[in-house]
């Protein structure tokens, strides 16, 4: 499916074929973070510059405190740049002018609703899915929040409470609500952190099928130098802290991929090659 | 489950221990019925007058209750005010600080001054008197609501009041029921304060008469009705407070179907 046609007709402007409307999905141009003011001010990201075309994904890693996380939530608008531009779609990133979905490192579900309410959520608030959310809540949205779960496993545990679930279990959860609306963008924020080998293998492989099933354009923020390697078409390095993008490789390894993957010589290379680069620029 | 009915049978065997032991005290130390009566000639008095006390109670209910919804219904309206707007929360502190301090049973002489004796001042002082538990805790609830969570809305590009509608208040519902269960009590101190300084009818008024012609047992069947209706009032908002808000006890009833 063409990702930016698919866009242009949920926003309800006419249908255009021919170029996109838009050079890329994402672009930031110099944009830096800085947090508080004079003497306290503490510098989150020095000018970075990133473009991203629609339909890429794209794992940025580095030290930790690099400013990884303040790129996501510059680009879903949760802060806003203190210098430089952050364009989303070609707009702004205020203008919202893609559809996003997120998923926090936190699962963060809300602990009053259910796991199909939860993964419902985006449903209630996003345009266009909105406006009939009162009539298809308990038909074509509950069927496809359960289409969505029964995807990664969790056909079982759609009316249970999210204390009720485990960790692996949320986080599956959390996948769903970032994709139940079709997001022209994913945001990852470390979504796979606090999981065992096991499970977050396993959902490395389900990331990858949802990726490859809708294409949408991803931005997946990790320390895991594997699951980067395995998942992304594009990695990028940053420096330690105030971090900047210190190097931009593509991943030349054709997708779909197996996670057997990780064990070939030249993967093992790769995430070696990664590994000290970033061990470089952490003294 | 038997646990449960274990709680229950203790619980109930404490409250009849206690009348149990006031009737026996008052028999062995031959306390006069002026001072303390027995919880039997209480009972008695209860049954006998009970018919004459019906309308009074009604009173008391109707001041009681108003003032409540009207107090919800200003506390609700004032603490997302004051709890959504971290300027609002700071600029209105001192207020409704200074106002909640104020002894309640101070504003009756100028509710009476304003409103003259009866209904109105009682339903009044209802209100006053539980608005503040309800501002302060609406205002705590949304106040400390989870980031995380709003972040959730806000990628969605929810707007202020969606992200008030399905994180916040919800979020805020278990301080919500917490200040109901108080705010209830509460009314009740109102509004029979009110009737037992200006007012014909109501319970307040019914032990204030009592009091003056000696009728002592007549005073407690009033305290025993007032502590009865707390109880059943009570009751219900905690029904409630399980049904609504189960999910912040694990309510185990609700949550595994």
């Amino acid at each position: 499916m063409n990702i930016l046609n698919h866009h242009k007709q949920s926003t309800g402007t006419p249908l255009q074929v021919g170029p996109s409307p838009y050079r890329y999905a994402v672009e930031l141009q110099s944009a830096s973070v800085v947090f508080g003011k004079g003497d306290d001010a503490v510098t989150a990201l020095s000018p970075t510059s990133l473009k991203m075309d629609a339909g890429d994904f794209v794992a940025l890693v580095g030290p930790s405190g690099c400013g990884k996380s303040t790129i996501l939530r510059l680009v879903s608008d949760l802060i806003q740049p203190s210098s430089g531009v952050v364009l989303v779609g070609g707009r702004e990133a205020s203008a919202k002018q893609l559809r996003i979905g997120m998923a926090f490192q936190n699962p963060t579900m809300l602990p009053w609703l259910t796991i199909e309410q939860n993964v419902m959520l985006p449903l209630k608030i996003v345009a266009p899915f909105k406006a009939t959310f009162r009539k298809d809540r308990k038909g074509a949205y509950r069927d496809r929040v359960h289409r969505l779960l029964k995807q990664v496993g969790l056909q079982d545990f759609a009316n249970h409470y999210p204390w009720q679930l485990s960790g692996g279990m949320l986080q599956r959860s959390n996948l769903c609500r970032a994709l139940i609306h079709e997001p022209d963008l994913l945001l990852l924020d470390e979504p796979f952190g606090a999981l065992d080998q096991f499970t977050r293998e396993e959902l490395w492989q389900i990331l990858q099928d949802l990726y490859l099933d809708r294409k949408p354009t991803v931005l997946l923020v990790t320390h895991d130098l594997r699951e980067a390697g395995f998942l992304a078409k594009r990695i990028c390095v940053m420096s330690a802290r105030p971090g900047r993008v210190i190097s931009d490789e593509p991943v030349n390894i054709p997708q779909p991929r197996d996670i057997s993957m990780i064990y070939s010589p030249e993967f093992v290379e790769m995430t070696q090659g990664l590994r000290e680069l970033i061990a470089q620029v952490r003294k | 489950m038997t646990e449960k009915n274990r709680i229950r049978m203790l619980s109930f065997s404490l409250i009849f221990g206690f009348f149990l032991i006031w009737e026996v005290l008052c028999v062995l130390l031959d306390v006069s019925d002026l001072v303390l009566p027995r919880p039997s000639e209480i009972l008695v008095t209860l049954w006998v007058k009970f018919p004459i006390l019906v309308p009074h109670i009604a009173q008391t209910l109707y001041s009681t209750l108003t003032g409540f919804v009207l107090g919800v219904a200003i506390g609700t309206a004032l603490g997302i005010m004051v709890g959504t707007s971290k300027v609002a929360y700071a600029v209105a502190s001192p207020l409704l600080v200074g106002f909640s301090s104020i002894p309640k049973v101070a504003v009756v002489p100028i509710f009476v001054l304003w409103f003259g004796s009866g209904t109105t001042p009682a339903i009044l002082t209802a209100m006053v008197i539980c608005v503040f538990p309800i501002v302060v805790n609406i205002a705590t609830g949304l106040a400390t609501t989870e980031p995380d969570l709003e972040d959730v809305l806000k990628t969605l590009g929810a707007s202020k009041r969606e992200i008030l509608v399905n994180v916040g208040l919800p979020r805020t519902m278990p301080y919500f029921f917490a200040a109901l269960k108080v705010a209830i009590t509460l009314s009740f101190v109102g509004a029979v304060l009110s009737e037992t300084v200006a007012s014909n009818r109501g319970i307040g008024n019914v032990m204030m008469t009592a009091s003056s012609n000696f009728q002592v047992s007549l005073v407690f069947a009033g305290l025993i009705i007032l502590a009865l209706l707390g109880v059943a009032l009570y009751s219900l908002f905690s029904l409630l407070e399980r049904r609504v808000t189960g999910w912040a006890t694990r309510g185990n009833d609700i949550a595994m179907s």
